[in-house]
């Protein structure tokens, strides 16, 4: 790694004008940037640490709204009872991402700013990549093309997104408040990340000096699910062998008594959120996915949960 | 190299209290094996990916390869050195012996820590929990059959 100056902010304000300056990244759980930092994908001059800002952690319930703070380690949120009851499909999500370890480091509020990358962004050779090397090209495009996105790519860029807890807050229509020296703003869940087709050197829309400070989710969704296509039942991404997808199917009441149902269909894209409407509306069945050319239409693959969301379904009346 | 960068990190490692000026980019992993020789925790992927730098930070696994020690103000880290008493053998030692749970052994260290988080926290119930909740730690030699009984039976030990 290239040297670094480490501090801790005492408070969102200071993270906010350390980290406005060229060359100063946040720290929040470091499964991110560490990695990239010993890649040499960022060589911050300056890592300013959230962690000892108080109560950034903390996850709450006012009345139908959950509270949850950002740097909240992705196990303590599933576990929370709150997210359990109220947003099983979250507390699923949460367990089919990373590992048991390294969700005790993770945040809620870094996994979904995590970048979208492919085995060419990560590459120690520089390849044409337009996300390390803004105008480079894409070496993914007509490269080894294994997992990569099948909605909402280009020629620009198709990596894929790898947030599992980012794609089932989209399906909550999430909410995340942020500060920033202009003020701050409320981000959709749906809006966080950048499609290729608007940016492709982007990750996501947050701005230098922007900090999200909650993470908030109305309504509840008792009976909700995430489903996780991999190879194995291990530590794995989302894989795309043939066609894949991670679902979050919900159906919950809202205040007036209604009840809805929605289907998420993501990592299909890069950008998860965007890449497969929610809504009423159907997803199409696995194998009527359109497919890039080349690629087969129909194909096999596994559909995992963790086994006590699929018993716990398997319970549960109509 | 010269120290571009340094920071003062207060810490316990295996109940013994340290101060330590360190360069800011130093991880936690390279602390122990390096700075304390401390050489259980393995380097195998140095990104979070194979699990055998796991330890314990506030009894709670962790990847050593993945946090800076600057992160470390304050708290306490056990590595499988520290597991047990001088002389003494934890149960998830026990059980990993009783089960031939380990060929190389490279692993081992960072299963065995990973099992005492895993067990902690109420996720070794049956197998297929067990092979879920252990799996970011890889075992080349493919001893997972072994090591899966193994957690099964220390976590079925600890409770009696």
């Amino acid at each position: 790694m290239i040297p670094f100056a480490y501090e801790r902010a005492a408070t969102v304000g200071e993270a906010v004008d350390r980290t406005g300056a060229p060359g100063s990244v946040l720290l929040a759980g470091g499964t991110e940037l560490v990695n990239w930092m010993r890649l040499g994908v960022v060589g911050p001059s300056s890592v300013v640490d959230l962690k000892a800002v108080p109560g950034l952690a903390d996850i709450t319930a006012d009345g139908g709204t959950v509270h949850i703070g950002p740097l909240a380690k992705l196990n303590d949120v599933a576990a929370h009872p709150l997210v359990a009851e109220r947003m099983p499909v979250l507390t699923q999500a949460i367990h089919l991402a990373a590992s048991g370890q390294l969700r005790y480091l993770a945040t809620i509020g870094g996994n979904p700013l995590q970048s979208t990358r492919c085995p060419y962004f990560r590459s120690e050779t520089p390849t044409p990549c337009n996300k390390r090397r803004p105008g480079s090209g894409c070496a993914a495009r007509h490269g080894i093309t294994d997992n990569q996105a099948i909605f909402g790519w280009t020629d620009d860029c198709i990596a894929v997104h790898p947030s599992d807890p980012g794609t089932a807050l989209v399906a909550f229509d999430a909410v995340y408040t942020t500060r920033s020296a202009g003020g701050g703003r409320r981000i959709a869940a749906r809006d966080l990340d950048t499609l290729p087709a608007e940016d492709p050197a982007a990750h996501n829309i947050l701005r230098p000096g922007e900090v999200i400070t909650d993470i908030e989710i109305t309504g509840t969704a008792a009976r909700s699910s995430y489903l996780k296509v991999r190879p194995r039942t291990s530590y794995e991404y989302a894989r795309l062998p043939w066609r894949s997808c991670s679902i979050s199917r919900t159906r919950w009441s809202d205040g007036r008594g209604s009840r809805s149902a929605r289907w998420r269909c993501d990592r299909g894209g890069s950008t998860p959120p965007r890449s497969c409407s929610s809504g009423t509306a159907s997803v199409p069945p696995l194998h009527s996915v359109p497919s890039r050319p080349g690629l087969p239409r129909r194909g096999r693959c596994r559909a995992t949960t963790t086994r006590s969301s699929w018993l716990a379904m398997r319970s549960r009346g109509p | 190299m010269p120290l571009v960068h340094n920071v003062r990190t207060r810490l316990t490692v295996n109940r013994e209290e340290m101060s330590v000026e360190h360069d800011t980019r130093l991880t936690l992993l390279d602390f122990l094996r390096e700075h304390q020789d401390l050489t259980g925790a393995k380097k195998g992927c140095n990104r979070g990916e194979c699990g055998t730098c796991t330890v314990l930070v506030d009894g709670r696994r962790v990847n050593g390869c993945m946090i800076l020690l600057a992160d470390l103000d304050g708290a306490e880290v056990t590595t499988v050195e520290g597991l047990a008493p001088q002389g003494a053998l934890h149960p998830v030692q026990h059980a990993f012996i009783d089960n031939d749970a380990f060929q190389c052994g490279f692993c081992t260290p960072g299963q065995i820590m990973s099992a005492v988080g895993c067990i902690a926290e109420g996720h070794a119930g049956d197998n297929a929990e067990i092979r879920e909740w252990m799996s970011g730690n890889i075992c080349r030699c493919s001893a997972y059959p072994q090591i899966a009984a193994a957690v099964a039976q220390a976590a079925k030990d600890m409770r009696s």
